[in-house]
């Protein structure tokens, strides 16, 4: 016997659609990812409180550009004070905060949140979701750079210092800053995927950043002080820092920050070159592994 | 002023799990980099100096300071769970307190100790450096402790302001303004680590001595004395 109920069911059509809009696929998906994470990193799209630091390290970092172009407007210098190759590294401690800052905003609070589950149930792998980010940290790092560099070579042509000089200087000076921000990237994220805690994040990454660079530079000026100046180009590979030093000064044609302007020798350069290509594979394994698992 | 259960809380919360593993990386590298430099070097005043004050004492000391004493209240008031703490009869102050003094000998665990045997295995103590650079080390300790815990009961960015105190003050401005160096916690230790050494130690300080010791007792007593009165007046209801 049926209940009384069932006689009165019936299906109501409550106007369910299906999709019929184009399908944009994962390619989209990693643009869209890029794309805010991008911004992220500057604070865009966040609280004005979170536009604060960004924006903030960034105008330090641009206030040397602006110094400089107004020291060589004034006083008719005929090159730059800073060399375009160098100007990352001689702002290293701002860099490193920003990097500190952005890596963690990209990662950890998805980690801490629990979305990543969400974005790989789209057309997504890990490994879409790793090199959006990955891609996102380096522009974001390679903007941050080359903005500064941008503006010290339109005051560098304003003030007349020699086209060509200034120009080669200047594209010396993007590939630069875009190797810093392909290797740092990458050994920020590794820290950084690793905790959900941005806090402890941003500590992590500038130990990494900063304490290999410390411990190198000490142990180089030993060096240099019992007349080793090969070892102090061999030293220069164990922190992310010495190592675009030595690659700008071997390749670039920087000069070194190294003690005594000792860059690495030719052999030492290709070392470099393989030490900097290896890190850079390394993290972007490493960061793969990290995510194969959807959950924490 | 001092709560033994807070105090297993605070240990816990810095040194919990893999936490301990990761701050006593720091030391470990200092150690691994003493051996090295002793093998390859023998033992040298300079090299020891050169260590122990460019690497020890300007970064390593920081960084645990940043991380013990930001650490030690931090996560607590950013993830809400502090509301629990203050919610038992304690006085806040004893809270303070209990979270500082853990603050401060985690620190000096980890950067005290490494630095007096890193210094006996550069150079055997001569010249008292290991023992100056220690004694800098500990002072240190304590004044980043105390100011790095009230960064983090004043900013929910505590971590960032510390390094930026750390590595942008100390390490940038005080190269190239000589006079921000005689504000920097730094200076005013390295003030008794050249009083402690011997004359041919090397180590030159921006800060005289009386002055050095006046200045990490006005930052350690201000800053716990502020943290306590910021906890104090802690609203419940954050606004978020």
């Amino acid at each position: 016997m049926t209940p009384p109920t069932a006689q009165d069911a019936r299906i109501h059509n409550i106007g369910y659609r299906r999709y019929e809009g184009e399908r944009l696929g994962a390619g989209y998906a990693r643009l869209s990812l890029f794309v805010h994470s991008l911004r992220g990193g500057f604070g865009l799209g966040r609280s004005a409180r979170s536009k604060v630091l960004p924006f903030g390290l960034f105008a330090i970092m641009c206030f040397p550009a602006v110094v400089m172009v107004a020291v060589a407007v004034m006083t008719g210098l005929d090159e730059m004070p800073i060399e375009y190759q160098g100007y990352g590294l001689a702002m290293q401690p701002i860099l490193s905060l920003y990097i500190a800052l952005a890596a963690p905003q990209m990662v950890s609070l998805d980690l801490r949140f629990r979305t990543i589950p969400l974005y790989f149930s789209r057309p997504m792998s890990p490994a879409d979701y790793v090199r959006a980010k990955f891609a996102a940290l380096s522009a974001a790092i390679f903007l941050f750079v080359a903005i500064p560099l941008t503006i010290a070579y339109a005051g560098g042509l304003l003030a007349e210092l020699g086209f060509a000089d200034q120009t080669s200087g200047y594209l010396r000076g993007l590939v630069a800053a875009a190797v810093l921000a392909v290797t740092h990237a990458g050994v920020a994220l590794v820290v950084a995927s690793r905790t959900p805690r941005r806090g402890f994040g941003v500590a992590a990454i500038i130990a990494v950043l900063t304490v290999p660079y410390f411990a190198v530079t000490a142990v180089q000026a030993i060096a240099n002080e019992q007349g080793g100046s090969d070892a102090i180009g061999w030293l220069g590979l164990f922190s992310p820092t010495t190592l675009m030093d030595g690659l700008q000064s071997a390749f670039l044609g920087g000069t070194s920050g190294f003690p005594g302007e000792a860059g690495p020798s030719t052999g030492a350069g290709v070392g470099y070159l393989l030490v900097t290509v290896g890190l850079v594979a390394l993290c972007h394994v490493l960061l793969v592994r990290r995510y194969r698992k959807a959950g924490l | 002023m001092y709560n033994p259960t807070v105090a297993r809380l605070t240990y816990r919360a810095l040194l919990g799990r893999r936490r301990a593993l990761i701050l006593g990386a720091l030391p470990a590298l200092l150690i691994v980099i003493a051996v090295a430099v002793r093998l390859l070097n023998g033992a040298d005043d300079h090299a020891a100096t050169e260590i122990l004050g460019g690497f020890a004492l300007a970064s390593m000391v920081p960084l645990v300071g940043v991380i013990a004493g930001t650490g030690a209240i931090a996560p607590e008031i950013d993830d809400g769970s502090i509301v629990y703490l203050l919610s038992k009869p304690l006085d806040r102050r004893t809270i303070i307190t209990t979270k500082l003094l853990v603050a401060i000998g985690v620190t000096l665990a980890f950067t005290t100790l490494p630095i007096l045997l890193a210094g006996f295995i550069l150079n055997g103590n001569s010249q008292v450096i290991a023992g100056a650079f220690a004694v800098a080390a500990a002072v240190a300790s304590i004044a980043y402790s105390a100011v790095f815990l009230l960064l983090g009961t004043v900013s929910r960015n505590a971590v960032v302001f510390g390094l930026v105190y750390a590595l942008v003050w100390e390490a940038l401005f005080g190269s190239l303004v000589p006079g921000a160096r005689a504000l920097s916690i730094q200076q005013w230790s390295l003030a008794i680590a050249e009083r402690i050494a011997g004359p041919g130690a090397d180590i030159t300080s921006e800060v005289s001595l009386p002055a050095a010791l006046i200045l990490l007792l006005v930052a350690t007593g201000l800053g716990t004395w502020y943290a306590a009165r910021r906890l104090g007046s802690l609203t419940l209801a954050g606004e978020r």
